[in-house]
């Protein structure tokens, strides 16, 4: 068997479908927001119904809550290197 | 088998998320491309994004989110040893593929139909916004779709390993790790829902 000790989190089907309804509750809340007359404030309300969303993808479908400093880290990395390419390339691209 | 294998459960999931980090920047370039087009175009954004499917692209964001639940539920079916359960979820994911891709064909077909499409005479002869946002919606969603027909290759490996019984209660990180790409599937497509079809 495995040579590291690992203690296996399950989650319960319980817990999954009410992630899974949340995720319909917003896929929801996104078209009906996506069809009021905000103008510009679509894009960033989509967009935060979006990380809401991907956070619960990851916090539950992905296990992110029940992994170790390690993977958790490397996300925080990952999510703050894509942050960087995007914030600097709209420095240059906004103010031109 | 004889002899006993090595497993290194936490190196194989490490080396997993290691891969999907690289995916995410993958598909964080295209967006970035997204955003960047986006205000250099504002108006021809919104006029091209008016003529997609919104009944496509909610129907199939419904679908995915089905299936990861399915998938996240089959982990926890192998977990807890119900084999004939985890065989039958991980069927229903792949369905929910199939399915996902079918409704591509038929939005595909339909745009292409209405001379939408890449290098297309209609799109030539438009203003350059537009051609801009379809080029990178056939882009972004057909590298999308690639990865679903990927992930949903790597499910019906997995699942007939644990028909095989090579994927079982204590060792599971086959699946563990397919479950993990399939909900980065549906990750990507939570973020290209609201920007193709929704946001203007």
């Amino acid at each position: 068997m495995s040579s590291d000790s690992h203690a296996p989190h399950i989650v319960g089907y319980g817990k999954l479908i009410a992630v899974w309804l949340g995720l319909l509750f917003f896929t929801g809340l996104t078209v009906w927001v996506s069809r009021q007359q905000t103008g510009i404030g679509h894009v960033w309300g989509s967009l935060a119904i979006s990380v809401v969303k991907s956070g619960l993808v990851i916090t539950f479908y992905m296990h992110m809550r029940h992994e170790g400093w390690l993977l958790r880290s490397l996300l925080f990395v990952a999510l703050l290197t894509l942050a960087i390419f995007i914030g600097f390339t709209f420095f240059d691209v906004l103010y031109r | 088998m004889t002899q006993p294998t090595h497993k290194d459960y936490a190196g194989a999931k490490l080396g997993m998320w290691l891969f999907l980090f690289s995916e995410m920047l993958l598909f964080g370039g295209l967006f970035l491309l997204y955003g960047v087009y986006l205000a250099r175009y504002p108006q021809e954004f919104t006029t091209a994004s008016r003529h997609m499917h919104l009944f496509f692209g909610t129907l199939n964001t419904a679908i995915l989110i089905t299936s990861s639940m399915l998938v996240a539920m089959a982990l926890t079916a192998i977990q807890r040893n119900q084999r004939r359960l985890t065989l039958w979820l991980l069927g229903g994911t792949i369905f929910c593929a199939a399915v996902f891709m079918f409704n591509k064909y038929l939005e595909w077909s339909d745009e292409f139909g209405r001379g939408i499409y890449p290098n297309s005479p209609k799109l030539a002869a438009g203003p350059p916004g537009e051609s801009v946002f379809y080029g990178l919606y056939y882009l972004t969603v057909g590298l999308h779709g690639l990865h679903v027909l990927v992930g949903g290759t790597v499910l019906t490996v997995v699942a007939v390993r644990v028909w095989r019984g090579d994927v079982h209660a204590g060792d599971y990180i086959w699946l563990e790790n397919g479950a993990l790409y399939w909900h980065l599937v549906d990750l990507f497509w939570i973020f290209i829902f609201p920007l193709y079809y929704l946001v203007l």
